[in-house]
């Protein structure tokens, strides 16, 4: 295997592998909770920190843990995270716990966290390991934050609660609302395959030019 | 109102205003990884209503029976995925000895119910709205059942699909999440009813 540094497996994470817009995982949460921008935040920087601890744990045991029982071992270390996770949060920001709701003990079964574990941290050290779970937490955070603002935008007139659109603006109620979610989502996936085609197509287009 | 038609209407509530898909997001990864063909879509949506009703059935049962009386209901995410990973794979297990025409047809979607949200989200559900065992697993085979009407019609959408002209960075999952969001305002119709 080539030799990976640290700050190509994080952006890796942010940018070319967006777990949310490039790879299409963890699509449960990322139209769930993003009825405001930091309901978004939250939701991110939990995965986040689960992410990170749960691929640090599997790359320290990746020798130990016998093939077979490889998935359920992962899952009960990402639940020993999960459930750490959902008592910090519901001591210190109990108003960010209750808007997040069930969703917090479902990071479980978020497919971004398993993905990572079985394709990243099983092959791969410590350091790198929590690098890659940094990146795309992070990814995921951004994104899911970016759909949070847009929804809460359009559906409430504020920004982090803060109000942006003025008196006279009258609230599109169903962008808060699941329909909202899916629509949101589904343009924002559309104008990112848009952007990587067009980029692929210039990038193509010089190489061509250059022979 | 008497016990009968509010349990009706608890069950018409969880398939229809309530559907796992359109108002609650649970499941949504494999109702838009599984439902590009009719078939294979509701081969998947009934193993998750087979597995969805065992899963609340026996998520009940430990967590009133077992982790409260012992004070343990911290351990309740942790020991709904065990249970739910071997529930799956006893089913699995089961269907392979007694039918395996049904094996062949459900097989490959089994595994895949162990990390479907909404096996977990039944479970966490059933305990948070403290509904006794005919609820939760009412909750969890109508819920499911919902879950089963959702991507049936989805995969009806998306066959229809294949032979659309569709502007191509919107291929896949952009047009599927934006047709799931119109279908969702159409279920937004029975908001309201059953409470």
């Amino acid at each position: 295997m080539n030799k990976k540094s640290l700050r190509s497996v994080f952006l890796n994470g942010v940018l070319t592998e967006n777990p949310t817009f490039r790879l299409v995982l963890g699509t449960c949460p990322t139209l769930a909770v993003t009825t405001s921008a930091k309901n978004g935040v939250g939701m991110g920087l939990a995965a986040t920190f689960v992410l990170i601890g749960s691929n640090a744990v599997i790359a320290l045991l990746r020798s130990l843990i016998p093939a077979k029982v490889r998935i359920p071992a992962y899952i009960v270390i990402i639940c020993t995270f999960v459930t750490v996770v959902q008592m910090l949060m519901q001591a210190y920001v109990p108003e960010l716990y209750e808007s997040l709701g069930m969703f917090i003990p479902l990071i479980v079964v978020n497919c971004i966290i398993l993905a990572r574990a079985e394709a990243f941290a099983s092959k791969n050290g410590v350091l790198l390991s929590m690098a890659d779970g940094l990146g795309m937490g992070l990814g995921f955070t951004a994104a899911i934050t970016l759909i949070g603002c847009i929804r809460e935008l359009i559906g409430a007139g504020t920004v982090f609660g803060l109000p942006v659109m003025g008196p006279s603006y009258e609230p599109m109620m169903i962008m808060i609302l699941a329909p909202g979610g899916f629509i949101v989502f589904g343009s924002l996936l559309g104008l990112a395959n848009f952007i990587t085609s067009y980029r692929e197509e210039k990038r193509m287009l010089r190489e061509e030019a250059e022979q | 109102m008497n016990e009968l038609s509010r349990i009706l209407l608890f069950m018409l509530s969880c398939v229809l205003s309530h559907n796992f898909i359109f108002a609650r997001f649970l499941g949504c990864c494999s109702f838009l990884g599984v439902s590009s063909k009719v078939e294979t879509a509701a081969g998947m949506g009934l193993a998750v209503t087979f597995v969805m009703g065992l899963a609340s059935l026996f998520t009940w049962v430990v967590y009133h029976g077992v982790l409260v009386p012992l004070g343990l209901e911290y351990l309740s995410t942790l020991s709904f995925v065990l249970l739910i990973a071997s529930l799956v794979q006893l089913v699995e297990m089961y269907i392979k000895k007694s039918s395996p025409s049904l094996y062949k047809s459900l097989g490959i979607y089994l595994p895949l119910i162990t990390t479907n949200c909404a096996v977990l989200g039944v479970a966490i559900l059933n305990v948070n709205n403290d509904y006794n065992l005919l609820y939760a697993v009412l909750n969890g085979v109508f819920g499911a059942l919902g879950f089963l009407l959702a991507i049936v019609l989805m995969a009806g959408v998306r066959e229809r699909l294949e032979v659309a002209d569709i502007p191509k960075p919107l291929r896949g999952f952009p047009i599927s999440l934006i047709i799931a969001g119109l279908m969702s305002v159409a279920f937004m119709g029975f908001s309201g009813l059953g409470g």
